[in-house]
């Protein structure tokens, strides 16, 4: 069973369609808890396009040799040991970038949207569209965490990549961290209403 | 009901005698001349001597030689000293902020040539309190959802109904500190004496996932009717990033047997008060007039962000 989806489809479905975190609501721990610049969106976007990308194409590669029975459980050790990877790869390159983002960097094992690609995806799937598959997925959830950041960075500091854009600080209630959950429930809100307008408009 | 307050009573007897050996005792070397001793803020010892001293003496950082347990070599440094208005309490500042849950060493020399050379007492928190303390931070002053902002899938997916909750919270619990105990034994008797650290994350998520498959077939076999109730949220256990934050947590602290076992039940227990709470609202924001654009999950978030907000007021609460 293959998919009838060109490689561009299948990345930009990733990125609009499925988007990880406003689309199909997964992984929200980060969204919430370190989306407070644009910059530690986009570092732990790139951690976890690279996660998601190799894993894709290993379940991909080996699902003629995977049990059924025991498919979670390779997901999630293929998923540790590519973890594993790119902690110790941030650990040993960028370790300011690493020391912010914390724990998350090694909670990537257990995010739910890598799990479920692999399940929904990868294991019926050639390793090619697995490839662009992961891509897109990936460049989602970097998208979902920077759009994040932007809002909260430029609100909360006036600042745009530690760049002074504003020149003040509008509210400074967005860099707090439990503004994490307002601004993530106001920007699904947000997307909603776009939504509803565009419906709206179509039907007229 | 006799019986159960009788058992009552011998539990809170049998806490109060375990809790003897670990409460504050000093380890005389001869007579000694200190009443009253504690810490005081985070740099803090305050000593109270039985008898008023001289300013002179009891002043003079050279008179004191503070260090912990543990290191008895590494001097702690004093940096001032204060003698109260009553000439008996000193309080010790030090430069940095001591590590309050070791036990501590304080050498004083004596004041006058005739008595002993020096006394040596030992200043430490009583360990049940300061297990109790970790019980308490991690379920309220760093609530897993509120404060620390992991496991968030699980806790919207599973806050919609109060009964969902409960088992989800309770499943979560209880598979928490089997999981976390088997890690720590793991990490103490395997993977540190053989310096196989980086193996941390493999690890620690193949012994979850083997927890969950434990119970979940134990539980199957042992009580058919509580698995049909938690079984469905057991799956779930494994997509919480809480469940293997713990294990990392864990392992970074360098926790011993109890500690981890403390902070294990206290995630548990508030990721289970988080969901109660949650979903205590959200079944009564079914009935409330929301705008579409917000219905389901963004309105959620709204709610949580106000719990986080409202949990904020733990963060300076301070037990023993």
């Amino acid at each position: 069973m293959a998919t009838d989806k060109t490689n561009i489809q299948l990345v930009v479905n990733g990125i609009l369609n499925e988007n990880p975190i406003f689309r199909l609501v997964l992984s929200m721990c980060p969204a919430v808890g370190i989306s407070t610049t644009v910059m530690n969106g986009f570092m732990l976007g790139i951690a976890v396009l690279f996660v998601q990308v190799f894993s894709s194409c290993t379940i991909s590669l080996f699902k003629n040799k995977i049990h059924p029975r025991i498919r979670i459980p390779t997901y999630t050790l293929t998923i540790a040991t590519w973890v594993t990877v790119i902690d110790m790869v941030l650990a040993a390159y960028l370790p300011e970038a690493y020391a912010k983002m914390g724990i998350f960097i090694k909670l990537i094992v257990a995010f739910a949207i890598i799990t479920m690609r692999l399940e929904m995806f990868a294991c019926k799937e050639s390793v090619n569209a697995s490839f662009w598959d992961g891509i897109g997925m990936g460049l989602g959830f970097m998208f979902g965490m920077m759009a994040l950041g932007f809002v909260r960075e430029l609100l909360g500091m006036g600042t745009l990549l530690g760049y002074d854009v504003l020149g003040f600080k509008p509210l400074l209630f967005f860099v707090l961290p439990f503004a994490g959950f307002f601004c993530v429930g106001l920007m699904m809100a947000f997307f909603n209403y776009i939504e509803v307008v565009y419906k709206r408009s179509k039907r007229a | 009901m006799n019986t159960r307050l009788k058992l009552l009573t011998c539990l809170v007897a049998a806490i109060f005698c375990l809790a003897q050996p670990f409460s504050a005792q000093s380890t005389t070397d001869g007579e000694t001349t200190i009443a009253q001793k504690s810490f005081g803020q985070a740099n803090e010892i305050i000593l109270t001597f039985a008898t008023p001293q001289a300013r002179e003496f009891a002043e003079n950082t050279a008179n004191y030689r503070v260090f912990e347990e543990q290191d008895p070599d590494i001097r702690l440094e004093v940096s001032g000293i204060r003698l109260a208005d009553d000439q008996k309490t000193v309080t010790l500042t030090f430069k940095s902020p001591l590590k309050q849950s070791l036990p501590h060493m304080v050498t004083i020399n004596s004041a006058s040539p005739s008595q002993a050379a020096h006394q040596t007492i030992r200043i430490s928190k009583p360990y049940l309190g300061y297990l109790f303390s970790i019980l308490i931070s991690a379920l309220l002053i760093n609530n897993f959802v509120f404060t620390k902002y992991l496991g968030l899938c699980v806790f919207f997916g599973t806050s919609k109904r109060k009964d969902t909750a409960k088992g989800m919270g309770l499943t979560f619990t209880m598979v928490m500190v089997v999981s976390a105990i088997m890690s720590w034994f793991f990490y103490q008797y395997i993977l540190k004496p053989y310096h196989l650290n980086f193996l941390q994350i493999v690890i620690f998520i193949g012994l979850v996932s083997l927890t969950v498959q434990a119970v979940d077939t134990v539980l199957r076999k042992v009580n058919p009717a509580l698995f049909n109730a938690f079984g469905v949220y057991l799956v779930l256990v494994i997509a919480n990033c809480v469940i293997i934050a713990v294990p990392l947590i864990l392992a970074d602290n360098e926790y011993n047997f109890l500690e981890s076992f403390m902070l294990s039940l206290g995630a548990g227990g508030g990721f289970l008060l988080a969901l109660y709470l949650m979903s205590s609202v959200r079944e009564r924001m079914e009935l409330a007039n929301i705008p579409p654009t917000f219905k389901g999950v963004p309105i959620a978030f709204i709610v949580a962000g106000q719990f986080a907000l409202a949990f904020l007021g733990f963060s300076g609460l301070k037990l023993f």
